[in-house]
């Protein structure tokens, strides 16, 4: 089988722009199109990933589908590969962008054509993040990604939209800058950019602290960790719904990527040098965030603090150089795709009905709403992690594999466990249950089909995971294992030189 | 058979939450109910085997659950001598609970929601005690705080309600987090967190010494205390016990469920099933001696003054969970369970009785707003006299048996506090026998006190209240004597054979007699002494109210342990996620990173601005400057 088919799943949702551009007629007759078009080829994009998985062979470690194109003579290659960590992603990506297509039909109002065409173009860039092999093309396809994101705030954004785009675009450009620098760095010194190639070289020791930085620069500030996470937040408040649920399932997953892939793949010294400081960080993170989001009186930046909350999670787990660390992140990050992009549909749901997201707006929603409440609530449960939904497992693997290595640390990241309790429930409590409190709580009208067909997907997607984490597991572990094992190789090989 | 017993209340949830309005409210009683008969007599069939057919315990594989490295875990369905009596209980309990409901909730709108949490709450219980690693037991501990989570918040109209149900859950968090933080610890040095590995491993380990943050200690007193902070949080105990009594804001079924007879003894089941861990570390063993006797005094003065017939019952919980605890600590794990036994039935029957009451008089909990009654719900109050003197431990009921078995334990044991446990379950005992009378004197006797009700409307509750109640009385009048020889007989460890580690054998010969006799006596003694005080003169103890008012307030106020909590975590917590908002993430962070980059950026661009004044002789200068700069550069 010759096909290049990851080129064709990235590219896919591109030729759909391709269709929508040159979609013509009336205004009734471009959004019907533009819906069926977008539809279609974001779920042929998702066939073909799960055609890419039941072809997967998940006892190889090395990267396969492999398909490389030279592009600009020895410089950038074109070359795209995955393993087992990638494909989870991407998975994840091409499962998310239908979901955020059919929630468009109420959260968009107008130009609408061009929202689903950034829409796409997300896609077929994050799917590229996830295949690339070569750094160059992972930078292009990295960087690239801002752009459609900040077009969706800055266009379809609520009051405060160009504040927020601005803001989301300026921290996002300022990590980038460096990791470019630290890019065209190895470029000169190795000759090579192909990641392939440089997983098994040996980086300098002397430049690795600095490349590691580069990267972290641009990798901080997308996860976010603390203290680059303020923008979080107003994007997430000024984004529409699907732009959130795009935000959080899948571009905030880019940098997790990024530090599994590069960071401790390329500079294993470096990622133990700054362990510490990362190891500091995640915990203030935890911590920190919970509490604001405990105080929150937004629901959207509730969620999107809680969010920050849960990265902190996940760059604890990767860096703690183990197998049960590195799964439990990356089921986390899988986990928190799923679950806060169905906490940001919820809070969109009652938005498009109230058009309100203040918490003190809301209360005694039960009573008109008893479908959606049940459905809120498992993901509210989802979301602070208990066992038998998909947010368990990966805190669970996660805190075994720092107790490993840190009791400190563990001791304090568990604490954000009952701190998550507390801001979930409490929100939960204060829009759900008690009596009516307005008039308007009184007119809601609780889920419409499509609205409940999307969210019973998600809870039986995140049970299924809560219950059977092993479908997840499997596909990553030989690839997880793999890069613990070079890790280990490669610092022992150089501790012995130093010896 | 295992997997229809572990499976069936669940699908009795599934099916009554999904179609609960399809199946209309009848069905779903009806499902839900027979689901649980299912599993109750599959449950009773296990435990005859155990008993008389000298079954073996087994250990059913459902499928594989995480995988992950070395770390491999199963859903699975263990079943020893221990499960199965756990098995019995809950499964039976629950029966009963969900047969009294159907009288109970008919006045309520969502009958299928509640039976539909009840079966939910059942499977989880099944699952926690029926695992076979420390993981499905976590799953199945947190599962049953959702349970009590959904039914204690189950009028959601109620705010009060709501705040009890996060207020439990979140405690019962505080524990979980001890608990995780013990099954960390025994994965880090067993590799296994299958019950098997981890206790025929501990003799490798058991003299391992460990540092966490500073405290130097061996290995397995870390462990045990990490998974009692669980227990204590489950199991209501002093520190973490503030969320039961709020938790009767929920439908009365629930408490008698899950508050009373079930869910509270999990940490109960958790130390006993970990005995071999427990064994092997005396200090915590101690501790949990100290913590138990502590909890079922402070417990039991504070029910001697509390107004609310369900919270009187809901400390009474408390102060016996102590007892159980006072009983592990000593090692006698046998009569912890015991006790735990004949407790689910008195006291789901104490608790189903005063719900009785309360459906009766139209939701009223307030027992200075009843009296008299027994004559207006002479089976009610039969069945409340009949729990009482089981929980008082009056001669040859089950409470007898069990808690004296628990004060013989203390006086032989070796144990260094066993002479404080002595002294406090003596007294408790006595407590329990006063505020236990004290509740029966203000409901049933005296004069009715209630203004807003017609005395002589009052009807005693009908067919599906009076079954269960009836079932209950048997069993608190007589699981005692029949099950004693079973499981704290001269021949216990036939019964539990290795299901429990016992590291020594238990002394079997009794105290002396005086000893024997003086808990009965003195309880006795104070049936007479409640009546003349509450019911004869009770000027006596409304002076005694006046002349000590501090003591008196303090007992009332729980020992300010809410308000303690609220000075010290809840109210600093808030302020803090406030000035991290405000102060870290708008003033600092903001004003400094991107606002301040912004602001900075625009000054310059200010700046810059001047320069383009569209005069044709500025840009002249500036290029001159420049030029000669560079030029100077270059010749240079």
């Amino acid at each position: 089988m010759n096909l290049p088919i990851l080129s064709i799943l990235i590219f896919l949702p591109l030729i759909g722009v391709f269709f929508l551009v040159f979609t013509k007629g009336t205004e009734e007759f471009i959004i019907k199109t533009s819906f069926k078009v977008s539809l279609i080829t974001s779920v042929l994009t998702f066939l073909i990933s799960i055609f890419l998985w039941i072809n997967f062979d998940n006892s190889i470690s090395s990267f396969q589908f492999v398909h490389e194109k030279k592009w600009i003579k020895d410089f950038i290659n074109y070359k795209v590969g995955i393993d087992g960590i990638s494909l989870v992603f991407i998975l994840l990506t091409t499962l998310i962008v239908p979901i955020c297509i059919i929630s468009t039909i109420n959260s968009v109002k107008f130009r609408i054509k061009e929202f689903l065409m950034s829409l796409l173009l997300i896609e077929t860039l994050m799917l590229g993040v996830f295949c690339s092999l070569d750094l160059f093309i992972f930078f292009l396809f990295f960087e690239a990604g801002l752009i459609p994101m900040f077009i969706i705030i800055g266009i379809w954004g609520g009051e405060k939209r160009v504040y927020s785009a601005f803001k989301f675009f300026l921290y996002t450009l300022f990590g980038s800058v460096f990791m470019l620098i630290a890019i065209i760095f190895i470029f000169y010194e190795y000759g090579t950019l192909d990641v392939t190639k440089l997983l098994i070289l040996d980086i300098d020791k002397n430049y690795q602290n600095y490349l590691w930085l580069g990267f972290f620069a641009s990798f901080a500030v997308k996860t976010p960790m603390w203290p680059f996470h303020t923008w979080l937040p107003d994007a997430h408040v000024e984004a529409p719904t699907s732009g959130s649920v795009i935000l959080a399932a899948i571009l905030l997953k880019m940098a997790g990527y990024g530090f599994i892939r590069f960071s401790i793949g390329l500079f294993p010294h470096a990622s133990i040098y700054f362990a510490p400081l990362i190891f500091t960080l995640s915990i203030i993170a935890i911590i920190y965030t919970s509490l604001i989001a405990l105080m929150q009186q937004d629901m959207k930046k509730l969620i999107a603090y809680s969010s920050v909350a849960h990265m902190g999670f996940v760059t604890l787990g990767i860096f703690v150089f183990n197998g049960n660390g590195l799964a439990g992140s990356i089921f986390q990050m899988i986990s928190h795709g799923i679950v806060s992009a169905a906490l940001f549909l919820c809070v969109g749901v009652v938005y498009d009905r109230m058009h309100s997201r203040k918490i003190l707006d809301y209360g005694g929603v039960v009573n008109k709403m008893p479908r959606f409440s049940t459905l809120f609530l498992i993901f509210i449960l989802a979301s602070i992690g208990l066992p038998g939904t998909s947010g368990f497992i990966g805190e669970f693997l996660i805190l075994l594999g720092v107790f490993k290595n840190n009791y400190f640390v563990a001791l304090i990241a568990a604490l954000g466990v009952v701190l998550s309790a507390c801001y979930g429930l409490w929100l939960y409590k204060r829009v759900i249950f008690g009596k009516i409190v307005n008039s308007r709580i009184n007119e809601l009208v609780d889920l419409n089909k499509k609205e409940l067909l999307v969210l019973t997907f998600l809870v039986l997607l995140s049970l299924i995971l809560g219950v059977y984490p092993n479908i997840i597991l499997d596909t990553v572990s030989v690839s997880t294992n793999n890069i613990i094992y070079i890790f280990n190789e490669k610092t022992n090989i150089k501790m012995t030189f130093n010896d | 058979m295992s997997y229809i017993l572990v499976f069936a209340p669940l699908f009795g949830f599934v099916i009554t939450i999904l179609f609960g309005k399809l199946l209309g409210d009848r069905l779903s009683q009806i499902l839900t109910s027979s689901l649980v008969l299912i599993s109750s007599l599959i449950s009773f069939y296990f435990f005859y085997g155990f008993v008389f057919n000298n079954y073996q315990p087994f250990n059913h594989l459902i499928f594989n659950w995480v995988t992950s490295e070395e770390l491999v875990l199963n859903w699975s369905i263990y079943i020893d001598q221990l499960t199965s009596i756990m098995l019995v209980i809950i499964n039976f309990i629950s029966l009963l609970v969900h047969i009294y409901s159907i009288e109970y909730m008919n006045h309520d709108n969502s009958k299928p929601r509640f039976m539909a949490y009840l079966s939910l709450f059942t499977f989880a219980m099944i699952m926690l005690v029926s695992a076979d690693n420390f993981l499905q037991l976590f799953f199945g501990w947190e599962g049953v705080g959702l349970a009590s989570y959904l039914l204690i918040g189950f009028w959601y109209n109620k705010d009060s309600a709501n705040k009890a149900a996060i207020k439990a859950f979140i405690v019962n968090r505080v524990g979980d987090f001890g608990l995780a933080i013990g099954i960390f610890l025994i994965y880090k040095y067993f590799g296994s967190l299958n019950y098997n590995d981890v206790f025929e491993n501990i003799n490798s380990i058991s003299n391992y010494k460990i540092n966490i943050l500073n405290i130097n200690g061996n290995l397995l007193s870390f462990i045990t205390f990490f998974l009692f902070i669980g227990a204590m949080g489950k199991s209501a105990q002093i520190f973490l016990h503030t969320w039961l009594p709020d938790a009767m804001e929920g439908p009365t079924p629930v408490s008698a469920l899950i508050h009373a007879a079930t869910m509270v003894t999990a940490g109960i089941f958790l130390v006993v099933r970990c005995s071999p861990l427990f064994e092997n570390s005396a200090m915590i063993l101690n501790i949990i001696t100290i913590v138990g006797a502590s909890t079922a005094f402070y417990a039991a003065t504070v029910a001697l003054v509390q107004n609310d017939i369900k919270r009187v019952i809901a400390y009474s919980t408390c102060s016996q969970l102590g007892y159980m605890f006072v009983a592990t600590g000593l090692g006698a794990y046998h009569i912890a369970i015991f006790h735990l036994f004949t407790h689910a039935f008195f006291k789901a029957l104490l608790f189903l009785g005063a719900g009785s009451v309360i459906h009766s008089l139209s939701d009223e909990q307030d027992m200075r707003k009843m009296g008299g009654l027994w004559k207006k719900i002479p089976f009610t109050y039969i069945f409340m006299i009949i729990g009482t003197l089981a929980i008082t431990g009056f001669p040859f009921l089950s409470g007898y048996y069990s808690k004296d078995a628990i004060i013989e334990a203390t006086y032989y044991s070796q144990n260094k506090y066993a002479g404080y446990a002595i002294f406090t379950c003596v007294i408790t005992a006595i407590l329990t026998s006063v505020y236990s009378w004290r509740l029966i004197i203000k409901t049933f006797h005296g004069s009715f006190q209630n203004s807003n009700l017609n005395f002589n409307n009052i009807k005693d509750s009908g067919l599906f209240i009076f079954v269960p109640l009836f079932i209950l009385a048997l069993g608190a009048l007589f699981s005692g004597v029949i099950f004693r020889e079973i499981f704290v007989g001269q021949n216990y460890i036939d019964y539990w054979k290795n299901s429990i580690y016992f590291s020594k054998t238990y002394i079997l010969e009794h105290p002396p007699t005086w000893f024997i006799i003086l808990t009965p006596m003195l309880t006795t003694l104070t049936i007479p002494l409640s009546i003349y005080f509450f019911l004869k003169n009770k000027k006596i103890i409304n002076e005694l109210k006046i002349r000590h008012e501090p003591l008196y307030k303090f007992l009332l106020n729980k020992w300010y342990f809410d308000e303690f909590y609220n000075f010290l975590l809840v109210n600093p917590i808030k302020k803090i996620g406030n000035f991290f908002w405000q102060i870290g993430d708008v003033f600092l962070i903001d004003g400094f990173g991107p606002n301040g980059f912004a602001k900075i950026t625009r000054y310059i661009s200010d700046q810059a601005v001047k320069f383009q004044s569209g005069y044709l002789y500025h840009y002249a200068f500036v290029m001159l400057i420049f030029l000669s700069i560079f030029l100077t550069i270059i010749l240079i």
